[in-house]
């Protein structure tokens, strides 16, 4: 995949701080269509922050963004909808007290053409979507609080491919939900890879990482320690970038790596 | 669990259960609203035993729909307020203030300019009242969305100052009388719209229902949707016409008191008949107002972006400001939209007393605020309905007139509304909690 001329995403040096802390220090990070680029560290490491910044939730103070080889204007979620980017966040982000249909459509409601919700053309392109996600997803006039964590989950998912996103963010994706659940949002990346959206996912679990990434980046301190093609390196060489900086010779070194003196 | 739990995917209606929960699922009423219905006849029946009759009578049934109309007025705006997670309590002052300047205009401003009883005084009264009540409302809004300050501080801030700004447009004078075509919107013989009036809106709003039921079941229809068995659907309009039918029949049943029917007839050169001249007063304008501001708040709430955005907001702020809506925005128009329906509820309130003064909708903003909570309005945020919190307030007046029918003292009147809005909110915890 790595082969391919042209990078979906380009995030070249980007800085970030809260109150004189660096969250994130000259940072730059790359996305390939049809990738799965993974983002690990630990936590406060900045994966999160630097990917809240492309998703358009921080303004970055420093550094650029490409998107398909130009410089893209992001400052505001709604900004980062406009490339095609759509994020899955930790916390799931929907509306707990309405529908399904309602949540999916959340600040980008279809109208009818006097002005009104189309409340019934939104359930209809709703059932469609999460008949293709998850076929046993039944519960469409219940508020999202009644479903289940997997139901959440791809009801957050749905809400973002429903909308031809290129680009996916997903922030822990699995960490609210039980191992089947977990087994159904990796096969739904797989099949989002097939359809050529790429795919950074940021994620605690190591395992979970090598069975659906293609290139690692790791974090540690605010800085980008090195990346790596998950087939040359293994596990333990990840978890050595993550723990003490050291970058294995599979891999790139970065700004953060540690200095071998 | 979750899902065997919810099979009702094939022809609407499930299979098990009795004749009553099956029925229930079948029409999809709330229980929760029909619970209020039932509370609210247990309080009429109740109060009509105890007074002896006086309770259910076409003529304290009409004087407690005219008393209602106010708060019910702006219960519809407190309940998207409440449900952004936020709380207005300086709605009793707005209404005091844009009041006492509505009343300023048209008693002593307006005539001076355009001659007494001018046909357009109540017009410019009203718009002026309306626009001074928004511009109130986007103030309050713009110091809680852009300055970060907690809307119950702006607002008790708001209380203090809008009911000492009324105390100076006159310097604590008493505004009265009103101009002739304002005092319509207050109600009494005058601002009633008669019987065949009545029928005649009463007949729109059965139709309304029919038309409404109808072309929901033809959009269920096209995208193949699981609809109600059809008989639910007749008992619906069915419901629903002999409800209105009924109430247009109670206020047609009130007849105009004898003095003002006799000057009637007198007036008229109408001979006075044996049995009396029986008028009917029929519908209010000012509940027709209320009724008015209910349905446009419900279709603003349910049918609009801006109401999905605020309930939205009011489930999750984060999840909303993330989808990219401006919440902050949202917010300032929530409040503008009570100032203005504060304004509403003081012209009301104004042409019914027949003058504007310094005390006006004092304690109102409470009353309010119970009506909405009490209409199932959870404070926690993101849940309410415009025609639940419409029902509190009728609860509310009830009790209310129902004591005062019975002689009880204001002290203790008040003790007993303390006490039901806090056992109603204790009910309505462990409903909530049960249904879960």
């Amino acid at each position: 995949m790595t082969d391919q001329t042209n990078p979906l995403v380009e995030m070249k040096n980007i800085s970030i701080s809260f109150g004189g802390i660096h969250a994130v220090e000259n940072a730059s990070v790359d996305l390939y269509p049809g990738e799965v680029v993974a983002l690990l560290g630990h936590n406060g490491a900045g994966k999160s922050t630097l990917i809240k910044v492309l998703s358009g939730a921080y303004r970055r103070d420093e550094g650029d963004i490409l998107i398909n080889g130009e410089t893209a204007d992001i400052r505001t979620p709604r900004d980062a909808k406009k490339y095609g980017i759509e994020t899955i966040y930790q916390t799931l982000a929907v509306a707990d007290n309405v529908d399904a249909a309602a949540n999916l459509y959340l600040g980008r409601e279809l109208q009818t053409k006097w002005g009104t919700l189309d409340d019934v053309a939104m359930e209809a392109n709703t059932r469609k979507v999460m008949g293709r996600l998850n076929p046993n997803f039944k519960r469409f006039k219940e508020p999202v609080k009644a479903l289940s964590g997997g139901q959440r989950q791809s009801v957050a998912i749905a809400r973002a491919i429903l909308f031809d996103a290129r680009i996916l963010i997903m922030d822990e994706p699995t960490a609210a939900l039980g191992p089947q659940e977990t087994a159904q949002v990796g096969d739904l990346i797989k099949q989002l890879k097939q359809d050529g959206i790429g795919i950074f996912l940021i994620s605690h679990d190591i395992h979970d990482v090598f069975d659906l990434a293609d290139r690692v980046f790791v974090m540690k301190n605010g800085k980008v320690v090195g990346h790596a093609r998950t087939e040359d390196v293994t596990k333990d060489e990840v978890l050595g970038m993550i723990i003490l900086g050291k970058v294995p010779p599979g891999a790139t070194p970065g700004p953060g790596a540690m200095r071998i003196s | 669990m979750a899902e065997t739990a919810h099979t009702t995917t094939t022809g609407g209606a499930g299979q098990t259960g009795n004749i009553v929960s099956r029925f229930f699922r079948a029409t999809e009423i709330d229980t929760r609203m029909l619970g209020m219905v039932g509370a609210l006849l247990i309080i009429w029946v109740g109060f009509h035993i105890l007074t002896g009759g006086l309770f259910l009578t076409p003529r304290n049934l009409w004087n407690l729909s005219v008393q209602t109309a106010s708060v019910a007025v702006m219960a519809t705006g407190m309940v998207l307020v409440i449900v952004t997670r936020n709380i207005d309590l300086s709605v009793g002052s707005i209404l005091g203030f844009t009041g006492m300047v509505m009343g300023v205009l048209q008693a002593r401003m307006l005539p001076e300019l355009l001659g007494f009883d001018h046909p357009a005084i109540w017009i410019i009264a009203l718009a002026c009242g309306l626009l001074i009540g928004g511009l109130i409302g986007t103030l309050h809004g713009l110091i809680i969305a852009f300055l970060g300050v907690p809307s119950f501080i702006v607002t008790l801030g708001g209380l203090l100052i809008w009911r000492g700004a009324t105390w100076f447009v006159t310097s604590g004078q008493t505004v009265a009388p009103m101009d002739v075509n304002f005092r319509l919107m207050g109600g009494g013989t005058e601002g009633s719209i008669g019987a065949t009036w009545s029928w005649v809106v009463g007949i729109i709003a059965c139709l309304a229902i029919a038309v409404a039921i109808v072309n929901a079941r033809h959009q269920r229809k096209r995208f193949h949707f699981p609809r109600r068995p059809i008989w639910a659907e007749y008992v619906l309009v069915g419901l629903g016409c002999v409800v209105v039918l009924g109430a247009v029949m109670i206020a047609n049943n009130y007849f105009w008191p004898v003095n003002i029917a006799r000057r009637y007839a007198e007036a008229n050169n109408i001979a006075w008949p044996e049995g009396g001249l029986l008028i009917s007063q029929g519908i209010a304008v000012p509940v027709l107002m209320a009724i008015a501001a209910g349905i446009v708040m419900t279709f603003i709430a349910t049918r609009l972006r801006f109401g999905r955005y605020v309930f939205a907001i009011g489930g999750n702020p984060e999840a909303a400001e993330l989808a990219g809506i401006k919440t902050r925005w949202v917010t300032v128009k929530i409040f503008a939209l009570m100032g203005v329906l504060c304004a509403i509820a003081a012209a009301i309130s104004t042409a019914r007393l027949n003058a504007a003064t310094n005390a006006q909708g004092e304690l109102d903003e409470l009353y309010t605020i119970a009506a909405a909570v009490i209409g199932g309005t959870s404070l926690a945020g993101g849940i309410g309905s415009i025609a639940g919190a419409m029902l509190g307030a009728l609860v509310m007046q009830s009790l209310q007139s129902g004591m005062v029918l019975l002689g009880i003292d204001t002290p203790f009147q008040r003790i007993v509304v303390g006490a039901v809005l806090v056992v109603a909110v204790w009910l309505d915890t462990v409903y909530r909690a049960r249904s879960k």
